[in-house]
């Protein structure tokens, strides 16, 4: 049994005997490493002050990635590497191209959020990240920064990317090499006076566990049990931390389906996802920010089953199937049956997803729409998905579902029946907007009334026609009027 | 070639002094300080109603909760249990009632963080629940205030009105507004000898805190010491809600003689702290048909929470700019201060003024909208005059006007014109997208209104190497004072900045110092700083003349030298010398700004020293189907005297017309029937992300020769104003959703205008004009 969790902290090697099960990355920073750099500023992963950057083994190389280290455990860093802001100055002690570029643009004011950027930008820089404006918008959308205004920091941004790459401090050959001796020992078992964290590497030993420990909580990107610990103050007895099980983490591609292992990091899914269905591209740059999307899971977003997790609406659209599996035994779940009520799912005990699998349609014509109060890193008021296939004039298939309508995501029967077999016209769109409203009775609550989302939703079904037809219908691809 | 310019001097563009330290993290704030031997940790136990009789709060299982060290209420406070800037009205804990969710009951110390905020969560209280009033519909028709009404006259309004040829009413609601600081609420407070307490506290008012915990601990000033190096963000949340955690802090460190550390977690924080007033404004006006306002009435009612706060005041500035830049002949501004059962709304950024501009400008647009003409050419009818039209509606008279000079200027650099054109020719043809454009001016007043605030203090010290430690009454909470304070000392010295340290702010080195605030940090400590600087400087001039034997007047102070007569010597070899000759090298200096005074009374006087100017054109696109919009495209010119630091003033304006736009749009406080607020944390309060601010944003400081008053360096000030250069983005989205109407109607939006507030502004809009 290992009970010591080794990671790399630049290029110290850390190791720390059975850590509390569920203390954060954040909290041992500054508690206990004393590296007071990375600030808290919100503790739920919303506002980047904490932004650290993981460095993990990919094949050759590290692939380097920022995260919210405020609600990521501590113990989930085992055989990874650790950056802070602490590790960026140049060995000569002059401030690494990011932090310089910051300094020469006033990119600080009261300087709180700007480690948390300085990390965004690194992990950006280190990425090859282009420099243009939605790049960095992008990479910034999980960083909050009240002082500013921001447009200095974008001209960091632009002028760092721009500029050649500076070599790094830490020997990149050093740290992979650092990082494959930590991961080849047993799995990860940590308890502390019953309170556990373990850590299978695959599927065998997590249903290991899963029978020791029946009522474990399963963790994968963390990004809403974070929450349980830091701002429910939940004690959480037993984990079991997913990340590190190989056959969840593959994405496989055939002619006819795309198959994503339940804890493929969004980051991942994503790109695979929007090959395939290009219309999901500017949706998904929406979907939370980078350091959340480098954290949390396409499985993970689907089994926590909220009404507002925006993967839903269009896996429900795009005809998705589950894949779930108790220890040697595996089913299948269509997405659309596996939401029963709010938050829960068809998931039997110790079950787990596997696989989430998307079936290729070229014929379908797709279109994703979130409403938020803000554009980036924000949960959705209403999300509405759309798939038709329209041959001839009429619609001869026909999904919709929306997010933030009911208490599950859910398609939309009625509204479905009213466009299928229909001729493609506006007239249709409006009563199958009208249909909405026998389909869902949503909520009023601070994200938006009740009436608002029912009528923003029934305007989405005729957003979708406009996008189908061919008008450009996103508001935040527009641009400003000359003189002209 | 040597240099003939000292590096660092004013109207240079250097980097904040800590900009290194914050890319590095090296930079200190209160939680990342040393944690001293014995430190235990604190947290607040709130209240869950929102108007109860306290009936019975039981603490025995916080007391019993694993690694808890004290614990302490109401009873167990030595000296007076409340606090306030201006009225005591605000308890530390609460202790008969409990008057919104979130009032602070008890507080906790722990040997850890999580600990402490795990035991808070187990008192168990019984409430005898009292009626609570939640809004300002409610207090005004109860007539429930923390103060009484007020009111500002000039002329005959109800008769100019009565009289006009055009009248119209109308009323605005604007939402409250969270600060979001990026480090939120903390304090150390460390029991020393004597019964002395040392507190490090993120505030912007350091003297309010040594006098406040002071009062709870049944102490004197003299036994309290306050310190701030920085804040990592204030923006007026730290004014007076600083202060409450400080005291809780001491009182704990107090009770159990060991260093207490409390510092709020961002949802606690969020919910019992104070925010920015939300007001519902109505307003009657009469005017020509060319736009000129004839009368206009103004009855401003703001929801101010359980206490006065800064509350008096701060309705009083909404007051001082419900004229903004145009001149009103015939004008009543009616005000009321509503007590409701939220937390207690303070200080923020604009304190008042932008609620006060907000009404002005919906008038403005409002008349625009009925006559069928540009509201820019509304605004330009009805400006102040230079020479005549020039007295505000509280008699003091506007001698500073560049507006003239600023509107055409910006009218010209933005196109405004041609864009509006294609703004009209863009909306014709399109229906699905509206774009809106905008033009606001901005006519800020400088000057605490209460006009004793405005005096500061500074501490100058030369060392024998020459080095300089420089001191002052004012806070560093990101705005850069601490960088042009070091910039004026250097000038006048005529050192590089690099020789000097601006320290920390503490009560011990400077005393009985106002907030930072009020935008008028440079203006007040620049000038103390100058003054210390000068005595320093005349002694060595002095001392130089005697040594050298040549006038005074041949003493100059020039790029780290001293050239005395037709010799020199660098400047730390002076010091050397007058050290060794028995000159004193430190001094204090003081400022007090002149010609202000105020009559609340009569509501006249002349309140400000000058006032500062800005506009703003903003470009818009409304979605029509959703209510989702986005800005365009901004240009802004503002007036900062003669800056100080052109890059930290365009940052200032940057920074606070971002936060004015986050106010104005996205930013949007819900609470529940029952007085629970719901937006508590970033990820249902929405502040604007980089993504949100314009690729297309050009800010430029007007050129006007300088401040006509003898401020620093003719400077002006710079914190406030730009925050409400953003009502440019609120009209120019009102605009958008006017033309998804073909015919004219009178629009009444609220803010923040959410996607949801746009959205269902346009379905009004269409049945109103469909019926």
């Amino acid at each position: 049994m290992r009970n010591r969790v080794r990671f790399l902290l630049g290029s110290e090697l850390i190791v720390v005997t059975n850590p509390d099960p569920t203390v954060t990355v954040l909290q041992y920073l500054r508690t206990v490493a004393r590296r007071t750099g990375t600030k808290e500023g919100c503790a739920e992963g919303d506002c980047g002050a904490c932004t650290v950057v993981v460095g993990e083994l990919t094949g050759d190389s590290v692939r380097y990635r920022a995260i919210n280290s405020c609600i990521v455990f501590l113990a989930t860093l085992d055989g990874k590497q650790l950056l802070t802001v602490e590790d960026l100055r140049c060995t000569d002690g002059s401030l690494h191209a990011v932090q310089q570029a910051m300094v020469e643009t006033h990119g600080s004011q009261c300087g709180f959020c700007t480690p948390g950027f300085v990390m965004s930008l690194w992990a950006l820089s280190a990425n090859n990240g282009e420099a243009t404006r939605s790049v960095i918008e992008e990479a910034l959308a999980g960083n909050l920064c009240r002082c500013t205004g921001y447009d200095s920091i974008i001209e960091a941004a632009t002028t760092v990317l721009a500029r050649p790459r500076t070599e790094e401090t830490h020997n990149p050959q050093a740290v992979h090499s650092a990082l494959t001796d930590l991961t080849k020992d047993g799995p990860l078992e940590i308890d502390v006076d019953g309170r556990r964290f373990l850590a299978p590497r695959d599927l065998k030993e997590l249903h290991g566990f899963q029978e020791l420990y029946p009522n474990a909580v399963l963790v994968a990107g963390a990004t809403d049990v974070g929450l349980w610990v830091t701002k429910q103050h939940h004690v959480l007895e037993t984990v079991i931390y997913l990340g590190n099980i190989a056959e969840l983490r593959v994405i496989e591609s055939s002619n006819d389906a795309l198959t994503i292992g339940a804890c493929v990091p969004l980051t991942d899914a994503v790109p695979e996802l929007v090959v395939h269905f290009p219309q999901l591209g500017p949706f998904f740059q929406r979907f939370a920010s980078t350091q959340i999307r480098n954290s949390g899971t396409l499985g993970g977003n689907i089994a926590n089953a909220s009404p507002i997790g925006d993967s839903m609406p269009p896996l429900l659209v795009l005809n998705a199937t589950l894949t779930v599996r108790r220890g040697s035994v595996t089913r299948d779940i269509p997405l659309d049956e596996f939401f029963l009520d709010y938050q829960k799912t068809a998931l039997g005990e110790k079950e787990i997803i596997e696989t989430i699998k998307v079936p290729i349609r070229r014929d379908v014509r797709l279109g994703v729409y979130k409403i938020s109060k803000r554009k980036e890193q924000d949960i959705s008021t209403v999300c509405g998905a759309f798939g038709v296939v329209v041959e001839g004039d009429e619609i001869v298939k026909a999904r919709v579902a929306f997010g933030g309508m009911s208490a599950t995501p859910a398609r939309a029967p009625k509204c479905e029946l009213a466009l299928l077999g229909q001729p493609w016209t506006m007239d249709t769109v409006r009563k199958a907007a009208d249909a909405l409203e026998q389909d869902f009775t949503p909520i009023s609550d601070m994200r938006g009334s009740a009436e608002y989302r029912r009528l923003v939703a029934r305007n989405l079904v005729e957003k979708f026609y406009r996008e189908i037809n061919g008008q450009s219908v996103d508001v935040f691809a527009q641009v400003g009027s000359s003189d002209d | 070639m040597t240099e003939t310019r000292i590096k660092g001097g004013v109207r240079q563009r250097i980097p904040h002094e800590s900009a290194t330290k914050h890319v590095s993290g090296e930079a200190l704030y209160t939680d990342d300080l040393p944690v001293i031997e014995g430190q235990v940790f604190a947290a607040i136990g709130m209240s869950e109603k929102p108007h109860a009789r306290i009936v019975e709060l039981d603490l025995c299982e916080v007391h019993e909760s694993p690694g808890v060290v004290a614990v302490i209420s109401a009873h167990d406070v030595p000296g007076y249990n409340a606090m306030g800037p201006v009225v005591r009205d605000d308890e530390i804990f609460a202790s008969e009632r409990v008057q919104y969710v979130g009032q602070s009951l008890f507080a906790v110390a722990a040997d850890t963080v999580e600990h402490a905020r795990v035991a808070a969560r187990k008192a168990r209280a019984v409430y005898e629940e009292l009626e609570p009033v939640f809004t300002v519909d409610d207090a005004m028709e109860r007539g429930s205030f923390v103060l009484p009404p007020h009111t500002m006259k000039r002329g005959d309004a109800p008769a100019a009105i009565a009289n006009a040829p055009n009248c119209l009413k109308g009323r605005i609601r604007t939402g409250g507004q969270d600060h979001f600081y990026l480090e939120g609420q903390v304090a150390i407070a460390v029991p020393g000898e004597d019964g002395d307490m040392w507190v490090h506290s993120s505030t912007q008012h350091p003297s309010e805190v040594q006098e406040a915990v002071a009062e709870v601990l049944g102490k004197t000033a003299k036994d309290i010491t306050v310190e701030v190096r920085r804040m990592g963000g204030a923006f007026g949340g730290k004014e007076v809600q600083a202060t409450p955690i400080a005291c809780v802090a001491a009182l704990l460190a107090d009770n159990c003689q060991r260093p207490v550390n409390l510092r709020l977690d961002r949802d606690d924080d969020m919910v019992l702290t104070g925010k920015r007033h939300a007001f519902r404004i109505d307003y009657e006006v009469g005017f020509d048909d060319d736009g000129l306002i004839l009368g206009v009435q103004f009855d401003l009612a703001a929801r101010c929470g359980i206490s006065a706060d800064l509350s008096g005041a701060i309705v009083d500035r909404a007051m001082f700019h419900s004229d903004n830049c145009y001149y009103l002949e015939n004008v009543t501004i009616n005000s009321y201060r509503c007590k409701t059962n939220t937390v207690s709304d303070t200080a923020f950024r604009g304190f008042g003024g932008p609620q006060g501009m907000l009404g002005i400008e919906t008038v403005i647009e409002d008349i625009a909208a009925s006559l069928g003409i540009d509201p820019l050419d509304v605004r330009s009818k009805n400006f102040y005059g230079t020479d005549e039209k020039n007295i505000t509606p509280y008699g003091m008279e506007v001698t500073d006007n560049v507006l003239h000079d600023l509107i055409p200027a910006l009218e010209r650099s933005s196109d405004y014109r041609a864009r509006r054109r294609a703004v009209e020719k863009f909306n014709y043809e399109n229906d699905l997208f509206k774009k809106g454009l905008s033009l606001t001016p901005v006519k800020f007043g400088i000057s605490f209104t209460v006009s004793h605030l405005n005096q500061a203090g500074a501490l100058v010290s030369i060392y024998k190497d020459g080095t300089v430690h420089l001191n002052h009454g004012g806070t560093e909470m990101g705005q850069g004072l601490f960088t042009k304070i070091a910039q004026i000392v250097a000038e006048e010295f005529q050192i590089d900045v690099g020789e000097i340290k601006v320290t920390a702010t503490a009560t011990d080195k400077v005393p009985n110092t106002s907030a930072t605030a009020a935008s008028s940090g440079t203006d007040l400590n620049g000038k103390a700083a100058e003054a210390a600087a000068k005595t320093i400087k005349a002694r060595l001039v002095d001392f130089a003349a005697d040594h050298f034997g040549v006038p005074q007047d041949e003493v100059l102070f020039e790029n780290n030298s001293v050239s005395v007569g037709p010799t020199g010597l660098p400047f730390k070899e002076l010091v050397g010398l007058a050290y060794h000759a028995r000159v004193p090298l430190s001094s204090t200096g003081f400022y007090a700004t002149p010609q202000i005074y105020y009559d609340r009374e009569t509501a006249s006087g002349k309140p400000f020293y000058y006032f500062a100017y800005g506009a703003a054109v903003s470009e818009v696109i409304v979605d029509t189907l959703t209510g989702e919009n986005k800005v365009l495209r901004v240009d802004v010119l503002h007036d900062a005297g003669k800056s100080i630091n052109p890059a930290i003033d365009i940052g200032q304006v940057k920074g606070g017309f971002v936060q004015g736009m986050g106010w104005l749009t996205t930013e949007e406080l819900v609470w529940d029937n029952g007085g629970r607020l719901l937006t508590h944390a970033p990820s249902t309060y929405k502040i604007p992300t980089a993504a949100d601010v314009p690729a297309d944003f050009n800010v430029e400081l007007l050129d006007t020769g300088g401040n006509k008053q003898d401020v620093i360096y003719r400077s002006k000030a710079v914190g406030e104003p730009p925050l409400m250069l953003a009502n440019s983005v609120f009209f120019a989205i009102r605009d958008a959703v006017a033309a998804t109407c073909k015919t004219r109607v009178q629009l009444s939006m609220d803010t923040p205008a959410t996607a949801e507030r746009v959205l269902l502004s346009i379905e009004k809009l269409a049945k109103e004009v469909a019926l």
